[in-house]
């Protein structure tokens, strides 16, 4: 939960009381396991701080094919969408660097498809330094890529798991749960989180994943098994 | 003066034409040519009536902004007679040619001089002079042909002329008329004061008093002349032919925005125009999404656009011209005068629109409609929205596929969504669901036999949310057996 709330304040508004000013917005990754799971988009959308700047959303052909496009219908509608829809990673990566230098927008978010070899170091540290100039939060979504060098500052592997349990049907899927693997991050400690996302309040609860307990040697022996 | 018609290309003159505009109960005449006016057309009545009457009429529709416009054009293309020319009503000139008709060799010689620039333009004009506007409206409507009226001979002149001649609405046309009063010289020699009593809380438009008076002269009705727009534009006349226009784009940009500046205007368009040494000329256009006079900003805009100039021999004039002008004002919208942030924003979708064309840069909007793929309607970046409040009450998945892909069901259960289905090669089991979520084919959009649609929001077994449908029902007569697609992902 830590690490979430610093974000939710209003821009304006950071600094101002007696908690330490947060870090500025940053570049951050998102790597879906699976290329048609938005739960990876799910969870870059709620990080992003409230209001209705609109957000310039860069998005290449395949991923495009692959995964679809964001529909409105599904987001909260109060912040205007500026989508640009573009064929290369390069314009892509061009598209996400001129949003960067306009303050006035919510969040730049970009998908880039695979691993294109223009999406270097160099290419995520320029996107970087320029989201931390203008303090406009950058989310690259990245599918059936490999994590590899890069300089976002926060890196994160988000998957989809099974639901919570509806609260009136026990046959349909309820809040959507992700796997939240933070595996690499500059200004927090990189950790796993199960979260739980509350639609109608936009908000994400993290806990810890329950783990089971490691597998004693006496475990699941013959005569345990016909004991139970 | 009076413009009739226009004439383009115009339609014989044995055939009757008139042009129609919308009525209150449909179409009704707007104007007439010359036959369809013999045959006893009028303008103002309906065009199935005057079908019945004339059944070889040809009908075109007028375009009255279009006229509007033209005739704005021609006030100014009429400053070469006089100084102070203005718009009168959707038909006529007003032009003050006080101490300018001596340089024409009096008024009679200018009148027939007029009508020749006209006609030569392709335009019919009636001409009169008169001291008054009103005096010269009702003479170049209802008087002889360029006729001449001096200070004193209004009450002559004018005498005969029917009372329409007053510029008055049709009611009062029509009340006078019951009056028994058909000139205006009837109207004049009605005293003063019954006039006075009758009209006495009449508009301008209703009351004949204020109308002779204007028409007399005793009171006073100025033309009020309109200003030309200065033409807004930068040239590099260069000394020998040049290939690459980029070293002299700055400066003409700088320049261009200096006189912008000065008339506190900024610019949508931008036309760039090189002329070549072999007579051929190219264009570079770019627009902006909100008027700007930023020297650099527009300087960005041409930055991979100048390659796609053939440049031939070189050219050796380059123009820059601003087109769709606005009216701009420099705004400061923080107290503390930070940047303003919208002028940014319009300047990012300038850029990616000019780098990627307007097509790529769009922002989705919700429309009233069931059907997800018409719920949303891309309009350009910066346009405004239709206020189409549309509440969501279903669950929508955050993804949507642009073409729904078809699934192949493995093990189908007479209600739910199926089992197990493979999409993109892969077998998904579905471990919960819900719905179905009906929706009905839009009938008055939709070809006939389009089928019914019942969505799922389902889970498989690794825990990703699909939004599967249903196309048709078992035995709906639409088609063979009911088949299903993915459609969007939910978080």
């Amino acid at each position: 939960m830590s690490c979430v709330t610093p974000l939710r304040l209003h821009k304006g508004l950071e600094g101002q009381g007696p908690r330490a000013a947060p870090i500025a917005h940053t570049l951050s990754e998102a790597f879906p396991n699976h290329p048609a799971d938005a739960s990876a988009v799910g969870f870059a959308l709620s990080r992003l701080p409230r209001g209705t700047a609109p957000v310039l959303w860069v998005q290449d052909r395949l991923s495009r094919k692959e995964a679809g496009r964001p529909a409105l219908a599904g987001m909260r509608a109060d912040r205007p969408v500026i989508m640009v829809g573009l064929s290369r990673a390069v314009d892509v990566l061009w598209a996400m660097e001129d949003g960067l230098r306009c303050r006035s927008l919510g969040a730049v978010i970009g998908e880039i498809w695979g691993d294109p070899p223009c999406l270097d170091f160099t290419a995520t540290k320029r996107l970087a330094l320029r989201a931390e100039a203008g303090d406009v939060p950058c989310w690259l979504i990245r599918r059936a890529a490999s994590p590899d060098l890069s300089a976002a500052r926060e890196r994160w592997r988000v998957a989809s798991i099974p639901s919570a349990p509806h609260p009136h049907d026990p046959q349909a899927p309820g809040a959507p749960r992700w796997a939240l693997d933070l595996f690499r991050a500059r200004h927090t400690r990189p950790g796993q989180w199960v979260a739980s996302y509350d639609r109608a309040t936009d908000r994400v609860d993290l806990a810890a994943p329950v783990r089971d307990r490691a597998v004693d040697a006496r475990d699941g022996t013959a005569g345990e098994r016909t004991a139970g | 003066m009076r413009v009739m018609e226009r004439q383009g290309n115009a339609p014989p003159d044995n055939i009757p034409v008139v042009l129609a505009r919308e009525g209150q109960h449909g179409p009704v005449i707007h104007a007439a040519n010359r036959t369809a006016r013999l045959e006893g057309i009028t303008p103002g009545s309906r065009v199935v009536d005057m079908r019945a009457i004339c059944p070889e009429l040809q009908v075109a529709y007028a375009d009255e902004a279009g006229d509007r416009a033209a005739l704005d054009r021609l006030v100014l293309w009429a400053r070469r007679w006089c100084p102070w020319t203005v718009r009168d009503g959707n038909d006529g000139l007003i032009l003050d040619t006080t101490g300018a008709d001596h340089l024409w060799g009096g008024e009679a010689a200018m009148l027939v001089e007029m009508e020749t620039q006209l006609s030569l333009l392709g335009l019919t004009a009636r001409l009169a002079v008169a001291p008054t506007w009103g005096a010269a409206w009702a003479l170049a409507r209802f008087g002889p042909v360029r006729a001449i009226c001096g200070a004193d001979e209004i009450y002559f002149k004018l005498g005969a002329l029917p009372v329409a001649g007053l510029r008055l609405d049709a009611p009062t046309l029509l009340l006078l008329r019951r009056l028994g009063l058909k000139t205006i010289g009837a109207v004049m020699d009605v005293p003063r004061l019954s006039l006075t009593r009758r009209f006495v809380k009449a508009g301008v438009q209703a009351n004949p008093l204020i109308r002779l008076d204007q028409l007399m002269g005793k009171l006073a009705e100025p033309v009020s002349s309109v200003d030309a727009k200065p033409v807004i534009r930068a040239q590099a006349r260069l000394a020998e032919p040049v290939f690459d226009p980029t070293p002299y784009l700055p400066e003409l940009c700088d320049d261009l925005c200096d006189q912008l500046k000065q008339t506190g205007q900024g610019c949508r368009r931008l036309h760039l125009t090189v002329y070549r040494t072999d007579g051929d000329v190219s264009h570079v256009d770019v627009a902006t999404s909100a008027p700007t006079r930023d020297p650099a900003h527009l300087h960005g805009l041409f930055r991979d656009k100048l390659e796609r100039i053939n440049p031939g021999f070189g050219f050796d004039l380059i123009t820059l011209a601003a087109g769709a002008l606005e009216e701009m004002q420099d705004r400061q919208t923080r107290l503390e005068g930070g940047a303003d942030d919208d002028l940014r924003l319009t300047q990012l979708i300038d850029r990616l629109s000019a780098k990627f064309g307007p097509c790529a840069v769009t922002r989705p909007i919700l429309r009233q409609s069931h059907l997800p793929e018409r719920a949303e309607a891309q309009i350009a970046a910066l346009a405004n929205a239709p206020g189409e409040g549309t509440v969501l009450i279903k669950e929508r998945p955050l993804r949507l596929l642009d073409h729904p892909e078809e699934v192949r069901v493995l093990y189908a259960v007479p209600e739910g969504p199926p089992a197990q289905f493979v999409w993109r090669r892969q077998t998904h089991r579905v471990a919960r669901y819900a719905g179905p979520e009906r929706i009905a084919p839009e009938w008055w959009k939709d070809r006939p036999g389009t089928r019914l649609r019942d969505y799922f929001k389902v889970e498989n077994q690794t825990g990703l949310r699909l939004w599967l449908y249903r196309e048709g029902l078992h035995e709906d007569g639409r088609g063979g057996d009911p088949r299903w697609f993915v459609h969007g992902f939910f978080a």
